[in-house]
């Protein structure tokens, strides 16, 4: 597994080469990291990294279920506050992402990505909320809520700033999320996992999952207690077209892999947050 | 005694033919490779007329015909334009709105006064709501540049046939999408009657267009690759299945599916209001709604008192002929409702429930089912879990807020709730944590063409009515 | 709630003890939502009421009236003559019922009296038995045109009601109302029409409110109390209940809604709120009250519609002339007229009946 690094015995006075401390990688859940619960592991620029099973699925589900009542029950403000301390996180982390290769440019959108939907918390009540002038002695308001918990298939490029983009808009509304990292590139997300484990997040709102959606996807996707899925990291049509299928077992939101390649590093819109939003609309009589 | 003699509504102001064709490219047209079937009056048993019902083929030749429609008329057409032949026919069924009103209550068993007071009026609100759409979409906030779809394929059910023609043909020709319908085999009556009201408006041929069938045309219609966005409104099995059956493709997808509703009377309820509510929540439409008040939670400090007046309430209501104006509770759509309806209230008896009507004469041709009402029933009853879509209630307790939220939850549907309390802020409280895209407070069952409907978890996604059911039909 | 609860009969004696005990008491029932409300009464005006059913109502509706004058310009004259209305609506047929009461000022009762029931006043009281009787026990034919004869068919006497208690305002010491009272069943009254002192009522004191018609009552003596609530006065249907509640428990005979002196008098809603009132209070003591809506009723397309209410709400058991009134004057006229159309088959017109 180790190609470098290894033991060196010290020669003259010179201070020895020293032996480095190897990171085995493991699963973000309930805000703990626990280590796949099949014991399995794959390497990745000379690290392991968790290979999880159709049991960290469910775990992980249990986790954002868990989580859903505390997250979506926080006040606007206090998630806005939550997130932004997050993206304060992220930017003293700058360089660590760097180290694993996710070029600097790609750390700055990501960073700003982040700063970007912190700032949605209070506002996408009021964009996407209406007051209804029903032709009757009523008050009528729609506003928009979290759906639950959302399954997410993660891009697998680019690494962090694709991953930021697909958690942040589902989280800031008041979801929790279970992602599926791409097998090809997950350090960044490991390394975004053990920034939201020590800013504010609750525990359970992100779930990070390493290893192969192909094996777990199909989990994640006939969960009965996930209300959406976010197929935007899948490439492959059929798989795509097999997990949708799997989702419509209890109607779940489903985001499709998108028909055309993303530009990332554009204005993202509301869709992603609306996708998995649920309007609710309250009537009240008026009356003396 | 105060015997209200009859009071029918004249049959006279419809023209029914002796048969249908399919509505296709604006024209009436014989199925190319579809066969026919019979509409009844559910009511009576008689046959209304002989209806189309269309095969692949016919399905195709609509789609197409929507799509020439939508690539050279409807598409490049000025949204000010588009509004105003929507106009003309928002104005054309109020105009008609009587023989609407009389066609419906014959084709679906639904008492006149609800076809006449709360339908048609809602379909010729909703043409206009969204007429005043068409040429404002860039206002509407969805995105700087909202684009149509295409051809929408919609398939409709019988429990508020032309009201759900609307909410589906009224955004998408606002957006400047075309559509094929199909409504639903038992009621396709009001379709084809909006059909000559397209005629009368003039409007250009093929941006709609209704194919009338059964189950296989609705799915021929579904699957056709011409069609851009799906539209369903029905039971949630089926909607699974069209969810199954449009994965993988690049259709918008909207459902909106069945519901097992919480209606929750508090202590502190407007009492007389409430039973009205509870009353209005199941028997309205002989409960064949999605978003019916089907499961009664009251809280246990009146619950003998709500009972009480409730049955007093149900001894009022007049169950019989639909065209008869006094009619409150009209026929069960068909005979295969009714054997659902039967089948389900069985089953709660059978599970141990009290199964309690008033006392009530029922025709002796036709559909009925007694208003009725089950007490003693539990969570774990099928009863309070399945959707029956008939005027049967089933009623439990609670005894605090926390409980009542928590059994109005567990159910894997959420389209609506009712709360009934005079304390505000107890309604709002419950309001947050209710799972449900409908919550009448002190109200029940209100529907408003500026007004957001649709559901939470499987009872679909996607919302129709208001700026929101614009969004189900623009790409933007 | 409780008062309502239709298992138990409950023990109201007590609630009337002290301004508190009523406050809590009216206070506890269960409030009225506006928008319902008046959606339910609009949905039971939708009722089509045709052919046999029509006829009976409006023959009912006849029989209902409390046929009205109160004006200052009232004379003797006046009111003679709409006995002899009150008596024989329309003399062309026979098989026209009687109005349910003549109801006019105090200082008219003995002309009244004189007029319904053929001698001098006081000669109209009702007997021990509550049946009403003539001097000689009989209807009277002194000679006159037909009065004092019961109509074809019916053996009901017509009943002399009388406003009391400074109608319309109530605006007099309590000494002056209670005489005025007394006066007008001194005179041949046998049924009372007071008011209550809106007042008293919105600022909360609901005592005195019931100790006034407590008083009132006692000052009745046998004749029967209606007392009138001034709905439109009292803004809101949550004090419409209220007050429902507190006139029956004070011993209220019957609730009228208004005084007709006001804008805004009988309602659909009103008469939905106070009919559900005294259907839950007879539920809750066995005693059952009657409803009297008044003021701006005047056509029978009104009239059926209250008794549409009536019959969905209260239930048939108020579907009499004893426990539902209508207080109007020109609605008679125009039961009269439709009563004449559903027998002839003609639309009749104002000139074939007598204005009063």
């Amino acid at each position: 597994m180790s190609d470098g690094g290894g033991m060196v015995d010290g020669g003259g006075g010179g201070r020895p080469e020293r032996v480095d401390v190897r990171k085995t990688y493991k699963l973000f859940i309930g805000g703990k990291f626990p280590r796949s619960e099949s014991g399995r592991s794959y390497p990745v620029q000379n690290s392991n990294v968790a290979l999880a099973s159709r049991k960290d699925v469910r775990d992980a589900v249990l986790a954002a279920r868990a989580a859903v009542k505390g997250w979506s029950g926080t006040t606007a403000y206090n998630r806005g506050q939550v997130l932004y301390r997050v993206a304060e996180m992220l930017e003293g982390r700058r360089d660590q992402f760097v180290g694993l290769g996710v070029p600097a440019a790609e750390v700055d959108d990501a960073i700003d990505r982040w700063v970007w939907y912190a700032g949605w918390s209070d506002k996408i009540t009021q964009v996407y909320g209406n007051a209804n002038p029903v032709a009757g002695p009523y008050f009528n308001l729609s506003a928009p809520e979290p759906t639950g918990v959302v399954g997410v298939l993660a891009p697998a490029e680019p690494a962090l700033l694709g991953l930021v983009s697909v958690v942040a808009p589902a989280i800031v509304t008041g979801n929790t999320v279970v992602v599926l990292v791409a097998d090809t590139s997950p350090l960044p997300a490991i390394t975004l996992s053990e920034v939201l484990a020590t800013s504010d997040l609750p525990g359970g709102v992100v779930n990070l999952l390493t290893g192969r959606p192909t094996e777990t996807g199909s989990w994640l996707a006939g969960h009965m207690d996930v209300n959406a899925l976010d197929l935007t990291g899948v490439t492959d049509p059929g798989f795509g077209t097999e997990l949708e299928r799997a989702a419509a077992g209890n109607l779940k939101r489903v985001l499709r892999p998108p028909a055309e390649p993303v530009d990332w590093a554009a204005d993202p819109g509301i869709g992603r947050m609306t996708a998995f939003l649920e309007t609710k609309t309250v009537w009240h009589p008026k009356g003396v | 005694m105060f015997e209200y003699a009859p009071a029918p509504e004249s049959r006279s102001v419809v023209d029914l033919k002796p048969s249908y064709g399919l509505f296709i490219g604006g024209d009436f047209v014989e199925p190319g490779d579809g066969g026919s079937f019979k509409s009844i009056n559910p009511a009576s048993e008689e046959a209304l007329a002989e209806v189309a019902e269309a095969g692949p083929g016919d399905v195709d030749r609509a789609v197409r015909a929507a799509r020439r429609a939508y690539d050279e008329v409807w598409g490049p057409m000025p949204g000010r334009d588009r509004a105003k032949y929507l106009f003309r026919i928002a104005r054309i069924i109020q105009e008609r709105a009587r023989e609407l009103a009389v066609l419906e209550s014959l084709d679906n068993g639904k008492p006149i006064r609800e076809s006449r007071d709360v339908d048609i009026p809602l379909v010729a609100a909703h043409f206009f709501y969204y007429a005043g759409w068409a040429d404002k979409l860039g206002h509407a906030g969805l995105g700087p540049n909202p684009r149509p779809l295409g051809v929408a394929g919609q398939v409709i059910p019988w429990n508020f046939p032309l009201l759900m023609l609307a909410w589906k043909i009224a955004p998408a020709l606002a957006t400047g999408n075309t559509v094929v319908l199909k409504p639903a085999e038992t009621t396709p009556l009001t379709a084809l009657l909006f059909a000559e009201i397209c005629q009368q408006a003039d409007l250009p041929p093929g941006v709609v267009n209704i194919v009338t069938g059964a189950g296989a045309t609705g799915q021929a219609l579904v699957e056709h690759d011409g069609v851009a966005k799906v539209a369903f409104t029905g039971s949630t099995d089926v909607g699974r299945q069209i969810a199954r059956s449009v994965a993988g493709t690049r259709k918008r997808l909207t459902l909106e599916l069945g519901g097992k509703a919480a209606n929750i009377v508090f202590d502190d309820a407007p009492v007389d209001q409430a039973v009205e509510g509870i009353v209005n929540g199941i028997f309205f439409n002989q409960g064949h709604v999605c978003c019916a008040g089907s499961r009664l939670l009251v809280q246990e400090s009146v619950y003998d008192e709500v009972l009480a007046a409730l049955k007093r309430r149900m001894a009022q209501l007049r169950v019989g002929d639909p065209l008869d104006k006094n009619t409150d509770v009209g026929a069960i759509n068909s005979a295969a409702q009714l054997e659902r309806i039967r089948t389900l209230t069985e089953i709660g008896s059978a599970e141990g429930a009290q199964r309690w009507s008033p006392p009530c004469e029922l025709p002796a041709r036709g559909f009925w089912f007694a208003p009725t009402i089950f007490t003693g029933v539990s969570q774990t009853h099928r009863i309070a879990r399945d959707e029956i879509f008939g005027p049967v209630l089933s009623v439990l307790t609670f005894r605090t807020p926390a409980e009542a939220v928590e059994k109005a939850n567990n159910t894997p549907y959420g389209l609506s709730a009712g709360i009934w309390t005079d304390k505000g802020s107890r309604i709002l409280w419950m309001a947050d944590r209710l799972r449900a895209g409908v919550v009448w407070a002190n109200t029940f069952n209100k529907f408003d063409p500026t007004s957001p409907f649709g559901g939470f978890k499987e009872s679909g996604y996607g919302r129709e009515g208001g700026r929101h059911g614009l969004e189900a039909y623009l790409d933007v | 709630m409780t008062a309502t609860t239709t298992s138990a009969r409950s023990d109201l004696s007590e609630v009337g003890r002290s301004e508190a005990t009523l406050r809590t008491f009216l206070h506890g029932l269960p409030g009225v939502d506006q928008v319902g409300a008046e959606q339910r009464a609009a949905m039971l005006g939708t009722r089509s009421i045709k052919t046999t059913a029509k006829a009976w109502a409006i023959d009912l509706a006849i029989r209902m009236v409390d046929l009205t004058t109160l004006e200052g310009a009232d004379t003797p004259g006046k009111v003679r003559a709409l006995a002899a209305k009150a008596l024989r609506p329309d003399p062309a047929d026979p098989s026209c019922p009687a109005v349910a009461a003549l109801c006019v000022y105090p200082t008219m009762v003995p002309v009244a009296a004189a007029a319904l029931w053929g001698a001098a006043s006081g000669s109209g009281r009702p007997t021990a038995d509550g049946s009403r009787m003539g001097l000689l026990g009989e209807p009277i034919d002194d000679g006159g045109p037909a009065i004092g004869r019961p109509p074809a068919g019916g053996a009901t006497r017509v009943h002399l009601a009388s406003v009391a208690t400074a109608f319309p305002s109530g605006q007099a010491p309590l000494e002056i109302r209670l005489a005025d009272t007394r006066a007008a069943v001194a005179g041949g009254a046998d049924e009372i029409d007071m008011v209550i002192s809106r007042g008293a009522f919105l600022s909360g004191r609901y005592q005195q409110v019931y100790d006034e018609i407590v008083a009132v009552k006692a000052a009745c003596g046998d004749a029967h109390l209606k007392v009138i609530l001034e709905t439109g006065e009292l803004a809101t249907y949550d004090n419409v209940r209220r007050a429902s509640w507190l006139a029956m428990l004070a011993g209220a005979d019957f609730i009228k809604t208004s005084t007709g002196k006001v804008p805004v008098a009988a309602t659909l809603p009103v008469t939905l709120v106070m009919l559900e009132a005294v259907r839950d209070f007879r539920a809750a003591t066995g005693r059952q009250v009657g409803v009297k809506p008044a003021g701006g009723i005047k056509t029978t397309k009104d009239a059926v519609k209250y008794l549409v209410l009536v019959n969905e709400t209260a239930g048939e058991d108020w579907l009499h002339p004893d426990w539902f009134r209508f207080g109007a004057s020109s609605l008679l006229n125009d039961l009269l007229m439709q009563r004449t159309k559903l027998t002839t088959g003609v639309y009749s017109g104002p000139d074939y009946f007598t204005l009063d």
